[in-house]
C-alpha cells in the first residue's frame, strides 16, 4: 500500500481492507493483551528450562527441577502406604475376632479386603462375590469348608486341592460312574434319592431303591440325611443351594463324574495383613459364622 | 457573592469526562479525580460504608458456642466437613435449598430497590463503591482534593510526587491486603488460620484465595474504578428493564435549572430569563463516575447522589431552593416539565411493581424460616446393593443387602432405632453389630455425625408376593420425638415366590 489511509470519523489508520464500504480500522493491540502475550513468552522459555520439555530421540529433556509424573505417583503411593502403615500394624498385630469387634478397624479391613479382592479374586468369585458356575457364592450362609473368621482365613491361605501348599484341605468324591462302581441305574436311583432329601421333586420308587445305596456310598461324606461334612468340604444336600445344579441331570452327572474346584492359596503371594482383610471382608458379606 | 461561589469549585478541567460531547469508543479512559462532597448522602455513605466493611471485617471473629463437638465461629463456611454454620443456624449440604432461596431473596430484593429507589445497590453498597470510596479517602489524604490531585497528575515526575504516589499504593496495597486475608477467615477458624497464615503454615489456597483477591482489590479499586461498573458489571445493563418511571433516579431537574449561565448578574441586567443553575460544574467535580447529570439519567450514573449534595451546597450559597439534582420519578419530572407542580414523595414507593416484590420476598422469607423450625434433624438414605441383587440361604430364604446412612444432624450424641416393616417375618442383621436377627437395630450416631450401616434383610419367599416388594425402614430417635422413614425394594428371584 503506497500510502496509509486515515479514517475521518476516528482518525485512526485503516487496514485497506475494505468489505461493503465497511472499513478496518488498524488500532493497536492492547498494552496490557501484549504485555499479557510477553510474559507468556518468557513464562514458556522458563518452564522448558525447568521442567520436561523438549523430546530427544530416545527420551526428552528432563529440566532443572527433575521433575516427573511417575516419579510424583511413586511419591503419593509412598505417601498412601505410609499413612496406611500404622493401621496395618494394628490389623497384623490384633486377632481376626478382634478387628471385626473394633469398628474402625473393621471399616478399615472391609475396605481395604474390598480392594484387594476386586484385583485378586473377582476372576473366579465374581465382583459382587456371588460365584457362578462352579464358584462358590460368599454371600450365602452355606460354607464348603466352613464360614468362622478362623475357617476362611485357612482356605485364604492355603488354598482347596492347591497343590503347591502342603497344608492345603483336600478331598475327592469317587467317579461312581465313571470308574464303575454304581450302574446307570443305581445312579438314577441314588439321584432321586437325593432329591427326595432336599424336597425336591423325585421320583418315589426311584428314591426308596436309592435310599440303599446312599447310605452305603455317600452317607460317609454326606451325612446319613445329606447334612454334609466340612471337615471334608462335603457339600450340605438337603438345602436350597446347589453348587452344581438341583435337576436329576445335573445330580446324576455330578455322581457319575463329579467335577472338583480349585483354589489357589494365598500365604505366599498376599502379605498376612492383606489375608487377614480379605478375610473380614468376606466374613462381613453377610453369612459369616 | 457569585465569585465567591465560583472561587469554591475547581475551575481547573471541569468538563466531565463521560459526558455527552466527549464520550468517544475511540478515547483512551481519562483519569477521574473526584472532588470530596459534604452533605446529607454524602453522610449516609460514610455510615454505608462503616457499617458495611464493620460487617466484612468483623464477622468471621464473631464467637458462638456450640459445645465441644463443633466449631464456635458465628459464621463459618467449613467446606471441608461439609457444613455451613450461621450463629443458630447449621446447614448441611443436602439443605442447600436455603442458600437457593437467599438468592431468590437476594434477587427479588434487588428487583424490588432498584424499581423503587434506583441503582441503590451501586451507589451505596456495592462492594466497588465501597472499596473505591475506601481508596479514594486514601488518596485525597495524600494528595489533596481534587485540583491538587489534578495538578499534581500533570506535573513531572519529582521527588515529592514518587513518595506521594509510592505512599499510595502502598497503603492501597495493603488494605487490598486486609480484604483478601478477611475473605479466608469465613472458611475456617479465624484466630488459628491467622496464626497460620503468618508462620506460613496455612494451606496454599489460602495463600493463593488472598493473592488473587489483593490483586482484584488493588486493580479494581485502584485503577479500573468506574470502568468497572460501565463495561465489566452486567448489572446496569439489567437496569433498563427494572426501572420505570415511578423508580427514584438522580435527576437533574432542567425545568428549572435552564438555560444555565455562569454569568447571571451581566444577563439579568440584560433581561435575559434564566433557570437556576449557575452552571458551576460543581455536580461534575464530585462524580466518581465522570459524567455530567445535566446530560440526563444515563447508563454510568451509580446514583450515588454526591452531585445532589453538591448542588444542594451550592444552591444554598446563592440562595436558591435546593434540590436543582434530586432523587425525582420521571412521572413527576414529567409533570413538572408540563408546568404542573409535583413533588416527588414517598408516594411513590407503593404501588402494585412493589407489592407484588415485597410479597414474593416475605414469602420466600416466611417459607424459609418455617422450614428452617421446622426442618428435621434426622435423615435416612438407603442404597440397596446391586451385586448382588439377593443372595438365596440354605433354608430357601432370601437376603437383600442395603447400605442404610443415618444422618444425625443434631450436636449431641443420639441413638436411633432402624425399624423395618411391610414385609412378613422379615428380620435383619448388620455388619458390626452381634444382635440376633430381628425386625428392629439400635444404631448409636455421635454429634453432627453421619453413618453408613450395611444391613442383611432375610425374608422367607411365602411372604413375599412380588419379586421387587415393597418396604419401610423407619428411623426412630429413641428417647426423642423425630421420625423418617425410607421406601424400600426387597428383590428376589421370581422362581421363588410364595413357596
Amino acid at each position: 500500500m503506497a500510502e496509509k489511509e486515515i479514517d475521518q470519523i476516528s482518525g485512526i489508520e485503516t487496514t485497506g481492507h475494505e468489505w461493503d464500504g465497511i472499513k478496518e480500522l488498524n488500532n493497536p493491540l492492547p498494552r496490557w493483551w501484549l504485555w499479557t502475550f510477553y510474559a507468556t513468552v518468557i513464562w514458556a522459555v522458563g518452564y522448558c528450562i525447568a521442567y520436561p520439555a523438549i523430546p530427544l530421540i530416545t527420551s526428552a529433556t528432563s529440566g532443572f527441577l527433575g521433575y516427573s509424573s511417575r516419579a510424583e505417583v511413586a511419591k503419593e503411593i509412598t505417601e498412601a502406604k505410609a499413612a496406611q502403615a500404622g493401621m496395618l500394624e494394628k490389623i497384623s498385630a490384633s486377632s481376626l475376632e478382634d478387628i471385626r469387634k473394633d469398628p474402625e478397624l473393621l471399616a478399615f479391613a472391609v475396605r481395604g479386603g474390598l480392594s484387594a479382592y476386586k484385583v485378586n479374586c473377582v476372576q473366579c468369585h465374581g465382583s459382587g462375590a456371588a460365584g457362578g458356575g462352579g464358584y462358590p457364592n460368599l454371600n450365602d450362609d452355606d460354607w464348603l469348608w466352613g464360614g468362622s473368621l478362623e475357617d476362611i482365613h485357612t482356605t485364604l491361605k492355603h488354598g482347596i486341592r492347591f497343590q503347591w501348599d502342603e497344608d492345603t484341605r483336600t478331598s475327592e468324591m469317587p467317579a461312581f460312574g465313571r470308574d464303575e462302581l454304581l450302574d446307570t441305574a443305581q445312579i438314577n436311583d441314588v439321584s432321586d434319592y437325593v432329591l427326595k432329601l432336599a424336597n425336591l421333586e423325585h421320583d418315589q420308587a426311584g428314591a426308596e431303591r436309592g435310599a440303599q445305596i446312599y447310605q452305603e456310598n455317600c452317607a460317609v461324606c454326606h451325612g446319613e440325611k445329606g447334612e454334609g461334612d466340612r471337615e471334608q468340604g462335603a457339600p450340605n444336600l438337603n438345602d436350597a443351594i446347589w453348587f452344581y445344579g438341583n435337576t436329576k441331570p445335573e445330580i446324576a452327572r455330578q455322581i457319575h463324574t463329579p467335577r472338583h474346584g480349585v483354589m489357589p492359596g494365598w500365604q505366599n503371594r498376599l502379605d498376612e495383613a492383606t489375608i487377614k482383610q480379605l478375610t473380614v471382608y468376606v466374613h462381613s458379606l453377610g453369612g459369616g459364622e | 457573592m457569585m465569585s465567591t461561589v465560583f472561587d469554591s469549585v475547581d475551575r481547573v478541567d471541569v468538563e466531565a469526562v463521560n459526558s455527552k460531547e466527549r464520550r468517544s469508543l475511540y478515547k483512551a479512559r481519562e483519569k477521574i479525580f473526584p472532588k470530596r462532597a459534604t452533605g446529607y448522602f454524602r453522610t449516609l455513605k460514610w455510615w454505608v460504608m462503616l457499617i458495611t466493611l464493620g460487617i466484612y471485617y468483623i464477622t468471621p471473629w464473631i464467637r458462638w458456642d456450640r459445645g465441644p463437638d463443633a466449631p464456635d465461629q458465628a459464621v463459618l463456611v467449613d467446606l471441608a466437613n461439609r457444613r455451613f454454620y450461621f450463629f443458630f443456624i447449621e446447614i448441611w449440604p443436602q439443605e442447600f435449598y436455603y442458600i437457593a432461596g437467599l438468592l431468590i431473596m437476594a434477587g427479588v430484593g434487588l428487583f424490588l430497590v432498584t424499581s423503587t429507589v434506583g441503582r441503590a445497590w451501586c451507589g451505596y453498597t456495592c462492594p466497588q463503591t465501597v472499596w473505591v470510596d475506601l481508596y479514594l479517602v486514601v488518596e485525597r489524604w495524600l494528595e489533596g482534593d481534587r485540583n491538587a490531585r489534578i495538578k499534581l497528575d500533570k506535573a513531572p515526575w519529582s521527588f515529592d510526587k514518587v513518595r506521594k504516589y509510592t505512599t499510595k499504593h502502598a497503603i492501597w496495597l495493603l488494605i487490598a491486603i486486609a480484604t483478601g486475608g478477611a475473605w479466608i477467615f469465613y472458611f475456617a477458624d479465624a484466630p488459628t488460620l491467622l496464626w497460620n497464615f503468618i508462620y506460613f503454615e496455612a494451606p496454599f489456597v489460602a495463600y493463593s484465595t488472598v493473592a488473587i483477591l489483593t490483586a482484584t482489590t488493588y486493580i479494581f479499586a485502584g485503577f479500573m474504578r468506574e470502568q468497572v461498573c460501565t463495561y465489566m458489571c452486567p448489572w446496569p445493563r439489567i437496569q433498563g428493564a427494572m426501572l420505570d418511571e415511578d423508580s427514584l433516579v438522580v435527576t437533574y431537574n432542567d425545568w428549572r435549572g435552564e438555560p444555565r449561565s455562569r454569568h447571571r448578574k451581566k444577563a439579568e441586567a440584560a433581561g435575559e430569563k434564566l433557570g437556576d443553575c449557575v452552571d458551576c460544574n460543581a455536580c461534575v467535580a464530585v462524580c466518581p463516575m465522570g459524567i455530567d447529570i445535566r446530560d440526563g439519567q444515563q447508563l454510568e450514573c451509580i446514583t450515588c447522589a454526591l452531585c445532589i449534595d453538591a448542588c444542594d451546597g451550592v444552591m444554598e450559597k446563592v440562595g436558591l431552593p435546593q434540590g436543582l439534582i434530586s432523587y425525582a420519578t420521571l412521572r413527576d419530572y414529567n409533570a413538572n416539565v408540563q408546568g404542573i407542580v409535583s413533588p416527588t414523595t414517598w408516594r411513590s414507593f407503593i404501588r402494585p411493581r412493589t407489592v407484588i416484590y415485597t410479597v414474593m420476598w416475605s414469602l420466600v422469607g416466611l417459607g424459609m424460616l418455617f422450614l428452617l423450625f421446622t426442618r428435621d434433624r434426622l435423615d435416612v438414605s438407603v442404597l440397596h446393593d446391586r451385586n448382588p441383587v439377593f443372595v438365596q440361604l440354605s433354608d430357601g430364604s432370601i437376603r437383600n443387602g442395603y447400605t442404610v446412612k443415618i444422618l444425625n444432624m443434631r450436636i449431641e450424641h443420639r441413638t436411633f432405632r432402624l425399624k423395618l416393616s411391610g414385609i412378613e417375618g422379615a428380620t435383619m442383621t448388620a455388619t458390626g453389630f452381634d444382635t440376633a436377627p430381628s425386625d428392629a437395630l439400635d444404631i448409636a450416631i455421635g454429634p453432627d455425625k453421619v453413618r453408613a450401616v450395611k444391613v442383611f434383610v432375610k425374608a422367607s419367599p411365602s411372604n413375599l408376593t412380588s419379586p421387587s416388594e415393597t418396604f419401610i425402614f423407619t428411623v426412630t430417635d429413641v428417647g426423642g420425638d423425630e421420625t423418617v422413614s425410607y421406601e424400600a425394594k426387597f428383590e428376589s428371584p421370581k422362581k421363588s415366590i410364595g413357596q
